[in-house]
């Protein structure tokens, strides 16, 4: 049974407007769906609901937007369904790029913070440990629970906007310590370091970890490489897009997990299911579904692309070109590419022939026109994606090698690290 | 007949469409045609809209919720989702399609022991109080 405070009270029934009202009623409905008897405070938000689908997520937006709806706590803004400043250059459709647009500026009139990211956790507005928010966005869900160590459940599009126009959630899952510890242990076996190594390594163990751990929180140990907050980037984008993870634990990487032991609080360690060479090469595998060689497209960032990942490209791309058959796109938010420009890493970057586009995706935004059939990616989660949503195959290999292949106008795959098995 | 729980109530009647693996809605179902298009799950080419859907939970995208309301408002939605245990996702867009278009689907949690009764193509209807008739 629900109690709720005064103050939610006082909201439910209209007394700090219209918009609070609707956001509460809502937000109470769920709370019994999650079987809560209290809600809680949050002191910070992400709203994925801003990716703009069809008419319906535009008027969830504009009714909120019209009923005077405000955020009660600092919140960021996921991706939009379109680059307000690129979109002529491709596919898009002048109507889907008004809509979209619409979308956009209701949440900026609830007072959003308009980062238009789903890499938020890479803004100012990263959570701290601990921190209490209400996070939309599968791979910032899992960012912000695994690797920060920040609290939040894994919330939906049309109830992230809810808890943050009450500042209120259901007082249940990821946000209680208890319910925070490993349910299933998952053990490499004889991975070579030299393998873990490697720049796919993570986004490809994510996408195994995901389809593994069906609805539990996996703790994975025997990792032996010291991954770069990119690299846990991709695999919890890989790992929530292949399966539903919200909070994974990485022994002796993650916050939550110093030693196998604290990672499921001490209730004791259950036997191990065994992750091996073979399976990380099974699901690098399944991230391929083109066959050939053909190269329409190396698309990256997924999630929006990092200022240091692109410090990282731009050596690789300096003073080359891409093919002329070959187009070469980075998908970001407005703010990374800033600091990459001030960092002095985008020139090369563009003079080598890439095209960026800002605060959406090419899976957000229908951008890509019909000819483009063959994509190659360094993420995961574009690979997972974007044959069902975008009808293209794709092959997915390390940044050098999109890098190459994009050079070569070809697919070209560096494998030796990949055929040890 | 099975007896589930009500997440969301409601009454729907239709050919049952069973899997027993999860399934994203964004990138998972196309809701100009009520098609799964999951190309990594095995029901992907299947059409949803209208039929009794039985699938153990929600994985991946959190837009889920944002395209199950567009296929309510589209009228390409399943006519009911069936879950194993509580299905948050689901049953938020069943809750915001009934706020927004007075048009809302039933959610039921089912015992794990009693999926298996349930299969593809049984004309199955589902009761308010979340019994399942079959």
């Amino acid at each position: 049974m629900l109690s709720l405070s005064p103050r939610d009270q006082a909201m439910l029934d209209g007394g700090h407007g219209p918009a609070a009202q609707l956001a509460m009623s809502i937000l109470v409905r769920m709370a019994d769906v999650y079987g809560a008897s209290a809600l809680m405070n949050v002191s910070q938000a992400h709203i994925d609901s801003t990716i703009y689908l069809g008419d319906a997520t535009l008027e969830f937006a504009e009714r909120l937007a019209s009923l005077g709806a405000r955020v009660a706590v600092p919140t960021s803004l996921n991706v939009s369904g379109v680059d307000e400043c690129g979109w002529k250059d491709w596919a898009v459709s002048p109507e889907w790029a008004a809509k979209a647009a619409r979308q956009m500026l209701a949440y900026e009139r609830m007072g959003a913070s308009p980062t238009w990211t789903c890499a938020p956790y890479q803004t100012k507005m990263r959570p701290s440990f601990g921190q209490q928010v209400a996070w939309g966005e599968s791979n910032a869900i899992a960012f912000a629970n695994s690797v920060i160590g920040a609290r939040t459940e894994r919330y939906p599009d049309l109830l992230d906007v809810c808890c943050a126009i009450t500042g209120r959630v259901p007082a249940v899952g990821l946000h209680l310590t208890e319910n925070r510890a490993g349910q299933l242990l998952l053990q490499l076996e004889d991975v070579p370091p030299a393998l873990q190594q490697d720049d796919q390594f993570f986004a490809v163990l994510g996408h195994l970890v995901g389809k593994l751990s069906g609805d539990s929180i996996p703790v994975i140990d025997g990792v032996v490489a010291r991954p770069a907050e990119d690299q846990l980037k991709a695999f919890a984008a890989a790992a929530a897009s292949s399966g539903r993870v919200a909070l994974f634990h990485m022994v002796g990487v993650t916050p939550e997990a110093p030693t196998l032991e604290v990672a499921f609080q001490g209730r004791g360690v259950p036997p191990p299911a065994a992750i091996t060479t073979a399976d990380l090469l099974a699901a690098r595998k399944e991230l391929t579904t083109a066959d050939g060689r053909e190269l329409d497209m190396v698309i990256l960032g997924s999630p929006h692309f990092s200022v240091a990942e692109f410090r990282q490209l731009a050596p690789l791309v300096a003073g080359r070109h891409v093919h002329p058959r070959v187009k070469f796109l980075v998908t970001s938010g407005r703010l990374m590419k800033q600091l990459a420009e001030e960092a002095g890493v985008l020139a090369p970057i563009v003079a080598f022939g890439a095209q960026i586009t800002l605060d959406t995706c090419i899976l957000a935004s229908p951008m890509l026109p019909p000819e483009i059939k063959t994509l190659m990616t360094n993420s995961a989660k574009y690979a997972y994606y974007a044959p069902s949503l975008l009808n293209t195959r794709v092959t997915f290999g390390s940044l050098a090698d999109c890098v190459r292949s994009a050079i070569e106008g070809r697919v070209v795959r560096d494998e030796s690290i990949w055929q040890i098995a | 007949m099975i007896a589930g729980r009500p997440i969301v109530e409601g009454t729907a009647e239709g050919e049952a469409l069973v899997t027993n693996e999860a399934l994203s809605f964004w990138g998972g179902y196309d809701f100009h045609t009520g098609e799964i298009i999951d190309q990594h799950h095995p029901l992907a080419g299947v059409r949803a809209a209208g039929r009794i859907l039985v699938v153990p939970f929600s994985k991946g995208s959190s837009t889920t919720t944002a395209v199950l309301l567009e296929a309510v408002r589209a009228g390409t939605a399943p006519a009911a989702i069936l879950t194993t245990g509580v299905d948050s996702f689901f049953a938020l867009a069943s809750i915001v399609a009934d706020v927004m278009y007075a048009k809302s689907f039933p959610v039921i949690a089912l015992e794990p022991k009693d999926v298996g009764a349930l299969q593809t193509r049984m004309h199955v209807s589902v009761e308010s109080s979340g019994l399942i008739k079959f």
